[in-house]
């Protein structure tokens, strides 16, 4: 018997030494039931081993924060009694191994996240990262099966997906990265948490049948790398059912409605394991579970399989005995099915029960505190070691006239039009949606009372590779800008830490260096983080990702009638540059097209000016002195100007001084905006709006027709 | 008056639709289950994916209890308006001639779009004029339209702004008596200026001043 679980700790993803350390907690050897549930909440992706300590260092605190990290997803107050919970969270592994599913369902999974706190999905994002889409077929496949399963489950279920990002790099070739996020909407005081509560209330399953499906999914595809054979992991990818959802959400919101349940949760990751320890060791409690009572999709599955089977389109709550006939009824009319399988108890244990006998019987605290962590041993420093070689051969390539760098940028499947892309999510469902893809940098939802909530999710690889807190600074930066566009103020942050390996010392200083680089951006700033996800182990045979921090911010504008648009928007208007703005070519799209690696420094602005500006364009959109507000970012100037025309249909005539950086890059501090002459006193002014042509006097002239012609048609794999 | 708006398991527009019939007028929910149509003047069949669209869109939501009523409802003349979703379930229940197809292009579409009032003098369409453009979106994966007989079309897509292949470019039509209509494109996501046109309330309007007229007679 020892022998063989020896063996079968290793092969569930647990070192000798945890396993030794189980045996010396439990003071004996786990049973196979309880080994599979303790490696799975000892996993990375449950237990966050590698960042546990790192992610302390940020900023968790603010006025506006309901509902902190830990929760099933954070939540801010949004006034007028309202609260917005959000959160994002990556389904790497299982969308590389099947696109369409793994999409689906993370986008499945974090509406629960969402609902489980009591807030109704009101949108979802999502930030992609695929191979080069031109040169890699499999890229392309990723990217059609992704973007349709995403649509499939968010179209389904009737949540609107209001944004997004995708960009294309060769790192994540192998592994590519799919992260959803979420927002709800609450009134205050429905906001539940999960921890379970008052021993001897039943413990109920609510929603689908329990299978076989994502048997293992956290410990065998989200906590190792990715590699050959991959094939044999597709029975670990779960199937999403969006009806069955749709159905779960409004019956857990009615339910919440009628105030019928003491706490709720979500089961993700791991099951009902994580979803029972999470809940007792929140309450301070124990729970039984007789898996005897947990419907099934098939016959003859075993204890441990119904354990940590990872089915989807399920949810557990805590419900007081006499409430449980007015709960089966709200069930029944929402046709889901409830079925009482445990209840609390005062043990401190999680016990799993076969018809009544005891067949895994583990502390809580041992399943959810007791996993070691580990301190990275962070080295590095310097740019990826074969960069200056590819430098120099890279040099000289690519486009150099600025006229054929704008087309070649424009093209590029970074920055050419997400339309192919976005069209194929409703952003309009739940008709609160003020902004559009495409009209303004930020999405704008409004509320009830005439204000109206914005959002946008920003992260890129390219960058933090380049220099990783400056990188993820100006991720944070970037989402605020795009917030200040529209005319919001940011209310919290919620981030998924997309990294390699976090042994390789390599890896762990890019970790180290980003989580620093959020919290410098977020202190800067004064908006607190409120949850996120940790992705580690993206890599595959050739290496790591780039590191990638994605970062999803939520603010507010008093009045969604003023909320602000990117394109230009009357002929005659001056434009005008805002910010501290010294841009530069190191980790830009330009640099990439000329095929130069990522290297370093990015330019380091002092944080007040980057206050400075966003608050100038968050004043100027809210009291309508600007018609237009876009965040220079990927392909710096020129390209913000482009894009403010195409978004317009209308040209531009711009004069820089000759030895303006048209393409550097330096995302978040700097603003093109555009507005009556006399209301922009005061400003930088380099232009006027009017015409067919864009035009920088002297440098470039190109009429907007054939600019939307080549943006248009750089991304039609999608 | 009265809206009634359907609600299956899976419907997705429903809420949107009410909020756009109140307006209007007044509007309340109609349950699947229930065959109970609370008296109301007038019946949408939202958008969504009933049932999950398993099998075919529409195709299990007719033989919802509520749709017996409906059928009735319609057969007596009242009227019945199904957007999206809706309109599929009243091809699949007969009320209305032709079928929805998956778009040419198999996929998604959400999309804002100009259509062209073809037919003005309808009771769906009475608040617009011969040929006037609204400005209204679509979202859809099964929206093309197809029929093999000649059919009554009261909206069509303008000119390079099909989104989906309909033949003849068909956005809505009507069954023959004139009280069933079913259209693709979504009017209750057209009737704020916040959100980005009015033009869908000119089909909700029609409806009202219908059924006044209709009282009054």
């Amino acid at each position: 018997m020892t022998e063989l679980l020896l063996s079968r700790h290793r092969e569930l993803g647990l070192t000798d030494r945890e396993y030794d350390l189980i045996v010396e907690l439990l003071d004996r050897e786990p049973n196979g039931v309880e080994l599979a549930m303790l490696s799975l909440m000892w996993s990375e992706h449950c237990a966050y081993k590698h960042s546990r300590k790192l992610l302390r260092r940020l900023p968790i605190e603010g006025p506006h924060v309901l509902l902190g990290p830990g929760e099933n997803a954070g939540a801010v107050d949004v006034g007028d009694g309202l609260a917005v919970a959000f959160k994002v969270e990556s389904h790497n592994h299982p969308s590389a191994v099947e696109p369409f599913q793994g999409a689906a369902t993370g986008v499945g999974g974090i509406l629960r996240d969402v609902f489980a706190v009591g807030a109704r999905p009101i949108a979802v994002l999502d930030s992609l990262r695929f191979g080069e889409p031109e040169s890699s077929e499999r890229s392309r496949y990723l990217l059609e099966h992704a973007v349709a399963g995403i649509g499939h489950y968010g179209n389904s279920i009737g949540v609107p997906t209001v944004g997004g990002e995708i960009y294309f790099e060769e790192s994540y070739e192998q592994n590519c990265l799919v992260n959803a996020m979420c927002l709800g909407l609450a009134p205050r005081e429905r906001l539940i948490r999960s921890a379970a509560a008052g021993v001897g209330n039943v413990v109920v399953l609510l929603g689908a049948l329990t299978g076989r499906d994502g048997i293992g999914g956290a410990s065998v595809l989200a906590s190792a790398e990715l590699g050959e054979g991959d094939e044999a992991k597709r029975p670990s990818v779960q199937i999403g059912d969006p009806f069955s959802e749709k159905k779960l959400m409004e019956c857990c919101l009615e339910l919440l409605d009628r105030e019928l349940l003491v706490s709720l949760q979500d089961l993700g990751a791991a099951g009902l394991t994580s979803a029972s320890s999470e809940m007792a060791g929140k309450g301070g409690v124990g729970i039984d579970i007789d898996v005897s009572r947990v419907p099934l999709r098939e016959p003859g599955m075993e204890p441990f399989e119904i354990m940590i089977s990872e089915s989807q389109e399920r949810m557990l709550c805590v419900v007081e005995p006499e409430r449980l006939g007015e709960v089966a009824k709200v069930c029944e009319r929402w046709e889901t099915l409830a079925a009482r399988i445990g209840e609390v108890t005062d043990s401190g244990q999680v016990r799993v029960l076969n018809s009544g006998e005891v067949v895994g019987d583990l502390p809580v605290e041992v399943l959810v505190d007791k996993c070691p962590t580990y301190e990275l041993e962070p080295r590095g420093g310097g740019p990826p070691p074969a960069a200056d070689a590819l430098r120099a051969n890279a040099a000289g390539s690519g486009p150099t006239a600025p006229r054929d760098s704008l087309l070649a940028l424009l093209r590029s499947p970074n920055i050419a039009s997400r339309r192919p892309v976005f069209e194929q999510y409703d952003s309009i469902v739940q008709s609160r949606t003020v902004r559009r893809p495409d009209e303004a940098d930020a999405a704008v939802l409004k509320l009830p009372d005439g204000s109206a909530i914005a959002v946008s999710i920003d992260g890129n690889g390219r960058r933090v590779a380049c220099d990783p807190r400056r990188g993820a600074a100006e991720a944070v930066y970037e989402c605020a800008a795009n917030l200040a566009c529209v005319g919001a103020e940011p209310l919290g942050v919620t981030n998924c830490l997309n990294f390699g390996n976090p042994e390789k010392p390599e890896v762990a200083w890019q970790l180290t260096e980003a989580v620093e680089g959020i919290a410098e951006g977020c202190e800067a700033l004064g908006v607190p983080v409120v949850g996120g996800n940790v992705s580690l182990y993206n890599e595959s045979p050739t290496g790591a990702i780039f590191p990638t921090p994605v970062i999803g911010m939520v603010g507010k504008l008093p009045d969604a009638s003023k909320a602000g648009r990117l394109g230009f928007l009357r002929e005659g208007d001056a434009i005008a540059l805002v910010g501290e703005f010294e841009p530069s070519l190191n980790g830009s799209e330009l640099a990439k097209l000329q095929g130069e690696p990522p290297h370093g420094p990015l330019p380091d602005t002092e944080s007040r000016f980057v206050r400075d500006a966003q608050r100038i364009v968050r004043m100027g959109v809210r009291s309508e002195a600007l018609h237009s507000a876009h965040d220079i970012a990927e392909g710096g100037l020129a390209v913000a100007l482009a894009e403010c025309c195409l978004a317009g249909g209308i040209g531009a005539t711009v004069e820089l001084p000759g030895d303006f950086e048209l393409f550097g890059e330096a995302a978040g501090r700097a603003f093109v905006v555009s507005g009556p002459q006399d209301r922009l006193t005061g400003f930088q002014t380099i232009g006027r709006v009017g015409g067919q042509d864009f035009e920088i006097v002297g440098r470039l002239k190109l009429p907007i027709t054939e600019l939307s012609g080549v943006r248009d048609g750089g991304l039609r794999y999608a | 008056m009265k809206f009634g708006v359907v609600r299956f398991p899976g419907s997705c527009d429903d809420v949107d639709a009410l909020d756009a019939a109140t307006l209007v007028g007044d509007a309340v929910p109609l349950w699947h289950a229930e065959r109970d149509l609370k008296g109301v003047e007038a019946v949408v069949v939202p958008g969504g994916f009933s049932y999950g669209d398993y099998l075919r869109a529409g195709a299990i939501a007719r033989f919802a209890p509520v749709m017996e009523d409906v059928i009735e409802f319609a057969h007596e003349g009242g009227l019945v308006l199904g957007i999206c979703n809706g309109f599929q379930v009243l091809c699949e229940a007969g009320l209305l001639p032709g079928a929805l197809l998956p778009n040419a292009s198999l996929r998604f579409v959400c999309r804002q779009v100009e259509l062209e009032v073809l037919d003005p003098d309808t009771s769906f369409t009475r608040a617009c004029a011969r040929g006037q453009r609204l400005s209204v979106p679509v979202k859809h994966t099964t929206g093309r339209y197809y029929s093999p007989d000649p059919v009554h079309a009261l909206l069509r897509y303008a000119p390079g702004q099909n989104p989906n292949g309909s033949q003849d470019d068909i956005a809505g039509v009507c069954n023959e008596q004139g009280n069933v209509f079913g259209l693709m494109p979504h009017p209750e996501h057209a009737v704020d200026p916040l959100t980005g046109s009015t033009d869908g309330l000119r089909i909700f309007e029609s409806i009202r001043a219908e059924i006044d007229d209709r009282v009054v007679a």
